[in-house]
């Protein structure tokens, strides 16, 4: 996410424009990707963003192959390496890699030569994709233009949550920073990195009732229990009373402000089931704008140039 | 010994912690006979161009892991200490994190033979606690009876005060010294970088700067408390080096050495997610590479020790948070030293000779043949240094069957260009002999 600037940001969002139109369509099928091959390669479960990749690889006629590593040879004590190697062997165009890992797609994309490599999320480090459905998500929202990356100038992002192990906030604070959003982050201090040096925030909080008022976005994290998170908060009880969105801080919201939301949900940790229902959260839309940024974002990789307006 | 009966190296500046001067040095059947001036070449027997060089007691490694018995894919014995002379080394300390560990006599006896006829002494560190798993003493008597004077539990630090605490008592009835390495496991657990801004950024997760302070200010504490000796292993942030620069001048008993990449390399390498950037203590910021400096400077650090830990390629082909930790340090110790400190060769070579040789015990104080004068009757341990050469580093000319050095590509400053183990020219013109 660090090297996507506000430029490329802006022709990502545009291409996606273009696919969301295709997804809405009766036969959601186009040629762009015909005879290009991509696999998934997901060493650790993600139903959701696995199924969004191959959904806008299939959307767009790529043959996908599916590789879960609990059932290959990785569980056979195969190396990554090697693992990778043999699918560069086979013949892909691009390989999508989830990995538990922070730095998984970057070293991989140092061992292979002629295929494009995706990051669908590595460890605590990057989530890109989920980072440009955000945006997609803010600037449909916001009711902007076809070119409506501006409109982020100077809009108040308030990310809350842990921070601290979420890959989906480094890509945010990256994404909405490169575009002149202010980002301002709210989590108790253990739940932050051990260091902000350098990042492009605004500043940090440690009371959601103190920002509400001023956000015109609320990206929430869900509290990851799984890593460990639990251990660096007292309980989730406590956490909630300070965190979590209910429906009485979700009226401290201007009225425009809209709900986000990277999924899986816990309801009544990070939000409460009914502000996940209100008009303004805007989590099923980004679902569903993930398919589209997720075909904008292949097509960019590996449709230039032959395809050239086939899309639209 | 019996191929080479007589040597000469001429033309070269001795230094030994004596002094220096210009003088030739010949030996006779492992031992020094003369250091002069323009000395005869023997008329059957080897000679050793030293001009423009430094010809210096071999140097000796505090801190080496050979893996062998256990990890011989990594490095063994006779591989490691080929790299060791290929470095001037002429002794090595063994770190006890072999499997299985070197916490039993049998074990340690076991080593010693592996060892015969290598390339370089190979001195052995025993382990502080069985298994090195923290819980009970190690025979630490008997591994003392077989000339063990230095014991640690490298790779982990003691955790349990108490029984750091008491292992420092014991050790002062053997005249021993126990090596720690500083690291709080609570603070440190599952970290796999230095925690800071890089860490941060990356994703990783983090072993902070007080994991190992809190370990130093322990068992600073528990070194006055004992008068039991301490010698802090690899040394890598500025509050560790301020405590022990403090600790020394109350008079507490306590060595340190640091190692050649917290004096080269920041956590910034890291960037990468490169495993081969991956060590234990880990990179840190550029401070704490300047205090490592200072220390060497000023006298706080007493040695250079390498820490050298060879790893296959394939486990420095896992993920950044999988692999193992550790670098390859024994060929390029002495070239980084050159290169990176503004050291005169005299104060490099002490640090990476005489003075590790005196905490390993393996000086001529301590009845040992390492690190000692460049004098007649003194055995001919010794190193010949180019102080001016260039070299590029070269990860598959190295003589380590592993590769994972980090400063693949870099051009240094300084190289050995001879050592000789025991009279016996092991390294000639930086070609191993055997």
């Amino acid at each position: 996410m660090d090297d996507l600037d506000a430029d490329t940001i802006g022709e990502v969002l545009r291409v996606t424009d273009s696919f969301a139109e295709v997804g809405r369509r009766a036969n959601p099928k186009v040629p762009a990707l015909r005879g290009r091959t991509v696999a998934t390669l997901f060493f650790e479960d993600s139903t959701r963003t696995r199924m969004s990749f191959e959904t806008a690889a299939k959307r767009m006629s790529a043959d996908v192959l599916s590789f879960a590593a609990g059932s290959s040879s990785v569980k056979k004590g195969e190396s990554l390496r090697d693992t990778i190697e043999t699918i560069q062997a086979i013949g892909m165009d691009a390989v999508i890699i989830r990995h538990a890992s922070s730095g998984v797609p970057a070293r991989v994309a140092e061992w292979v030569d002629h295929c494009a490599v995706v990051n669908a999320g590595d460890g605590w480090h990057q989530h890109p994709t989920q980072a440009l459905l955000d945006l997609y998500t803010v600037r449909q929202s916001l009711g902007g233009g076809q070119e409506g990356t501006d409109r982020f100038d100077g809009l108040r992002v308030t990310i809350v949550g842990d921070i601290r192990h979420s890959r989906v906030a480094r890509s945010q604070i990256t994404a909405y920073a490169a575009l002149g959003a202010e980002v301002t982050l709210v989590a108790p201090a253990t739940l932050l990195p051990p260091s902000l040096e350098g990042w492009p925030i605004a500043g940090v909080r440690h009371d959601l009732d103190g920002v509400l008022a001023t956000t015109d976005v609320v990206s929430l994290l869900r509290l990851q229990a799984e890593r460990g998170s639990g251990a660096y908060v007292p309980t989730m009880r406590e956490y909630s009373a300070g965190y979590s969105l209910t429906a009485r801080r979700a009226l401290q919201l201007p009225p425009e402000a809209i709900i986000l939301h990277p999924g899986p949900m816990v309801r009544g940790v990070e939000i409460a089931s009914e502000v996940a229902e209100l008009p303004s959260a805007r989590i099923t839309d980004q679902v569903g704008n993930g398919v589209a940024v997720r075909m904008a974002v292949l097509f960019l990789l590996l449709g230039q140039g032959s395809l050239e307006g086939e899309a639209a | 010994m019996s191929v080479h009966p007589e040597l000469l190296i001429r033309g070269g500046t001795v230094v030994d912690a004596t002094g220096e001067r210009r003088a030739d040095v010949r030996v006779v059947d492992g031992v020094v006979v003369d250091v002069a001036e323009g000395l005869e070449a023997p008329p059957q027997g080897t000679v050793l161009d030293a001009g423009g060089c430094l010809v210096a007691p071999g140097l000796v490694d505090l801190h080496t892991h050979l893996r062998e018995p256990g990890r011989e894919e990594a490095e063994t014995i006779e591989s490691g200490t080929r790299a060791a002379a290929l470095g001037g080394f002429t002794a090595v300390v063994a770190m006890p994190n072999t499997d299985p560990p070197l916490d039993s006599a049998e074990s340690v006896r076991n080593v010693f033979a592996l060892a015969e006829g290598a390339m370089a002494q190979v001195a052995v560190a025993g382990a502080i606690t069985v298994g090195r798993s923290g819980e009970r003493l190690a025979p630490m008597a008997e591994l003392a009876a077989l000339g063990v004077h230095l014991f640690t539990d490298d790779g982990d630090g003691v955790q349990s005060a108490g029984l750091m605490r008491r292992a420092l008592q014991y050790a002062t009835g053997l005249g021993v010294v126990l090596g720690q390495h500083c690291e709080d496991r609570s603070l440190a657990d599952g970290g796999s970088m230095h925690e800071g801004a890089w860490s941060s950024r990356l994703g990783l997760p983090g072993m902070p700067s007080e994991a190992e302070e809190v370990m130093v200010a322990r068992d600073i504490a528990l070194a006055r408390a004992t008068g039991g000796r301490v010698h802090f292993l690899h040394l890598s942030t500025a509050g560790s080096i301020d405590l022990v620069r403090r600790a020394r001048a109350d008079g507490v008993p306590v060595t340190a050495e640091v190692a050649p990449h917290h004096f080269t390399l920041t956590d910034r390498y890291v960037a990468g997610y490169d495993p081969v950037f991956k060590v234990n203590p880990p990179l840190r910021p550029q401070e704490d590479v300047d205090a490592v400096k200072a220390a060497l400077a000023d006298g706080t650090a007493d040695a250079i020790a390498t820490d050298h830990a060879p790893h296959a390629p394939e486990l420095k082909d896992l993920p950044f948070d999988q692999a193992p930790p550790g670098m390859l340090g024994l060929q390029t110790a002495l070239a980084l030293a050159v290169t990176e400190l503004d050291l005169p060769p005299a104060r490099l070579l002490a640090l990476l000779s005489w003075q590790p040789a005196a905490i390993a015990g393996l000086d001529p104080v301590h009845g040992g043949d390492q690190g000692g004068p460049v004098a007649p009757g003194a055995v001919a341990n010794l190193c010949v240094v180019d102080p001016m050469a260039t070299w590029t580093v070269d990860p598959t000319a190295l003589a380590s069957r592993s590769r994972n050095t980090p400063y693949a590509g870099r051009t240094l400053t300084g190289r050995v260009r001879h050592t000789v183990l025991a009279g016996e020219p092991v390294v000639i013109d930086a070609e191993a002999q055997r």
